[in-house]
């Protein structure tokens, strides 16, 4: 993975020095918290319901396994000895002192991490597929050039009062799992016609009250000009989005408003004026950032596969996990392993210190020291032998880390909601709580198949809920939590908005309603049939029927 | 309100004009965009220079053609938030080559001024004396930078293909 050069360890040493400053002359009283805010939300660290909240960066994703057992150890020396990792492959700490994140950034810096631009007006800590650089359908590792653009956009002097948030991701494969088309700007590494590889750029995609799919501006991006057709976009998006409310200030809307052909017009207006200069992306800049995501020294296939398939059928638990969490690596002898941060019962995304350790150690043992975390809020452990799949197994369960349920119905996506959230309707967590309960059994989940659920406490949608098979959305109804219903949503490669189902349901009746739903599915599906599948030939008439039918 | 220029504070020479008050006979003034639209041609064959105010919205582009008359630019900031006038600078200084003094004012605060002078601010409207204290601390934050901007510092990707071409 990337290791810091000179250039960029002093780069975040500096940065670290600045905010150190900027928290003393708000301690000292020199800063009001209105001329603090906007500085400390550069710097990840929010004021939430009860105290502040600080998001470290995890840039695309990757984590080593020293920087893993960093994160633990300031779970345990700032925080309440656990930390939560988030949609956005970004891990949030509930509990830290002002005064003490200075030094918290320092240890962070020691492990060449920080929490610039995760949060602000600015652009966010760039987002990739997690199975980067070990997926069989990929043409290049996507993170080569979600670092570059790390890079490029941190502290960007004319782009770091936006309009408003701003997030890039980044694909290299055929699969879409870093839900591309639902961000700002989404590139997709692709090889035109004559072998070249370049990116395909589509802008305009978001969650939110508005939801909206990305549309292509450009299908073929050469390398070279990666930074200057993306410094284009920004420019366009600074001067031209809408400032007056803050609702509509996203790239979506202003795309949306002028029109796609409007917006390409100039956006290409204004790379002819920039291309082939000062950001010229030089060959030996890409080469150089390759270097750090050289596949590791694998061993030969050997009897790995035997011996696996042997061990599944010994041990039906094991089969159950390996079925669900383990994906095929594009290396034989290899599996991808997934670790569910989503017990039964348990707050998605949240892992204890000890389990972070645990995962460090792991990594080292059988992963080439990698992990990866995912916008599922799940981690990953990208590189392991496949006869090493039954220790590493019974290793994870000894942490209440092997539970057998990615992308299952358990395997929820939830925001902070009104645990945390000030922004929130309601509560979230709870609901994800109650159904991965009701869901608990495995051998149904496994029946019941691929199946995304996706809870968010308000329309700001930080829980995806737009992009879920079944979204889940915290509405206030005089003063009650009510959640309102989506289906058919998608994040994938045929991203689609899930539309909702009818009224909202009380927080008593949510869970229920979400049976019923699973449960019609069931009735109506074909052989083989996801869920996902079953909705779009059926539409919603068979769910509403079971909703409603009694009212 | 004192001026912070190249770090120092200084006198501001520059008159505002509100878009109806008389022209003096001489005298440097500051006029607003539609203003300078308007009478261009009267003020620019005045003795002493003129200086163009752009409100956060106004294009750098409707400035393009008349920067050779024009000694000094005024970008607002009616709130620190509004990043325009960020594009606005580096426009008029890297695409229609202004070398006369840009100057930032409206509400600015100290921790933006490596931003402000990294897109080609040279002077800032200040209410606070110690603003050349605090702009030599915000100067040396920082030693390199990753992108190529309007204060002509080599990008940290150009110095390390520098390197490498030493190397060669
Ligand atoms: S979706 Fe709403 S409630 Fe949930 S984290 Fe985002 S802002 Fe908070």
């Amino acid at each position: 993975m990337y290791r810091y050069d000179e250039f960029d360890r002093t780069f975040v040493d500096q940065r670290v020095a600045q905010f150190r400053d900027q928290v003393r002359r708000r301690l000292e009283g020199e800063l009001s918290e209105d001329e603090f805010r906007p500085l400390r939300l550069m710097n990840g660290l929010y004021l939430q319901l009860h105290a502040y909240m600080l998001r470290v960066a995890v840039p695309y994703g990757t984590l080593s396994a020293a920087q893993m057992r960093k994160l633990a150890h300031i779970a345990r020396r700032y925080d309440r000895g656990y930390g939560h990792f988030t949609t956005r492959q970004n891990i949030q700490y509930n509990w830290p002192k002002l005064s003490e994140t200075p030094d918290l950034l320092d240890e962070l810096a020691e492990v060449e991490m920080h929490a610039i631009q995760t949060s602000g007006n600015c652009i966010r800590n760039v987002t990739a597929d997690q199975f980067a650089g070990v997926a069989a359908d990929e043409i290049e590792d996507p993170r080569i050039y979600a670092e570059i653009i790390r890079q490029w956009s941190s502290l960007h002097p004319e782009f770091s009062f936006l309009p408003r948030k701003f997030k890039v991701a980044v694909t290299g494969a055929t699969r879409d799992r870093a839900a591309v088309k639902v961000h700002d700007i989404g590139l997709f590494i692709r090889r035109n016609a004559a072998g070249e590889v370049g990116f395909e750029v589509v802008v305009g995609g978001g969650q939110g009250r508005t939801p909206m799919i990305a549309k292509t501006v450009r299908s073929f991006v050469e390398k070279r000009h990666l930074l200057s057709y993306l410094e284009a976009i920004m420019r366009v998006y600074n001067q031209f989005g809408r400032r007056d409310n803050k609702f509509k200030a996203r790239i979506k809307i202003l795309v949306h408003e002028i029109g796609i052909e409007e917006f390409t017009r100039r956006v290409e207006a204004e790379w002819a004026e920039i291309r082939d200069g000062v950001l010229d992306l030089p060959a030996d800049e890409v080469a150089r950032i390759h270097a750090y995501f050289a596949p590791p020294a694998y061993e030969p296939e050997g009897e790995a596969a035997a011996t696996l398939a042997r061990q599944r059928l010994s041990d039906p638990a094991f089969n159950a996990w390996v079925r669900s969490n383990a994906v095929a690596h594009k290396q034989p002898g290899y599996a991808i392993a997934n670790i569910s941060l989503k017990p039964e019962g348990g707050v998605p995304g949240d892992a204890t210190a000890e389990q972070m350790d645990a995962v460090a150690d792991l990594a080292e043992q059988y992963s080439f020291s990698e992990i990866r975390v995912t916008h599922e809020q799940n981690l990953v452990l990208p590189d392991v032998r496949q006869d090493a799949l039954y220790e590493l197994w019974q290793a994870l369960d000894a942490q209440g880390l092997a539970t057998p349920n990615l992308n299952l119905v358990t395997d929820i996506i939830a925001c902070p909601g009104l645990d945390y959230c000030s922004l929130a309707n309601a509560r979230s967590i709870p609901i994800a709580q109650r159904l991965s309960r009701r869901f608990a059994d495995l051998k149904r989940q496994h029946d019941i198949g691929e199946l995304r659920i996706k809870i968010s406490g308000c329309i700001n949608a930080c829980g995806h809920h737009h992009v879920g098979h079944i979204g889940i959305l915290g509405v206030d109804r005089k003063g009650e939590e009510y959640y309102q219903i989506t289906l058919g949503g998608s994040a994938d490669e045929d991203a689609a908005i899930g539309k909702i189902i009818g009224p909202a349901f009380s927080s008593a009746e949510v869970v229920d309603a979400l049976e019923a739903i699973v449960e019609t599915y069931l009735r109506v599906r074909r052989e083989g049939e996801r869920f996902i599948d079953t909705y779009g030939r059926v539409g919603a008439e068979p769910f509403k029927e079971v909703l409603y039918a009694a009212a | 309100m004192p001026l912070l220029k190249d770090g120092r504070l200084v006198e501001d020479p520059w008159v505002p004009l509100a878009d109806e008050d008389p022209v003096p006979k001489d005298g440097p003034v500051l006029v607003s965009l539609a203003r300078w639209q308007a009478e261009r041609e009267i003020l620019r064959v005045r003795p002493a220079p003129v200086g163009v105010r752009l409100a956060s919205d106004d294009s750098a582009e409707a400035l393009a053609d008349d920067l050779a008359d024009v000694a000094l630019v005024a970008v607002d900031f009616p709130a620190f938030a509004d990043g325009r006038g960020y594009s606005t600078a580096r426009l008029l200084r890297e695409r229609y080559g202004f070398t006369g003094e840009l100057r930032a004012v409206g509400n600015i605060l100290r921790d933006q001024y490596l931003f402000l002078a990294r897109c080609g601010f040279d002077a800032f409207e200040v209410s606070d004396a110690r603003a050349p204290e605090a702009w030599r601390a915000a100067m040396a934050e920082f030693h390199n930078f990753y992108q190529p901007a309007a204060d002509g510092y080599a990008s940290i990707i150009a110095l390390r293909h520098r390197r490498v071409a030493a190397a060669e």
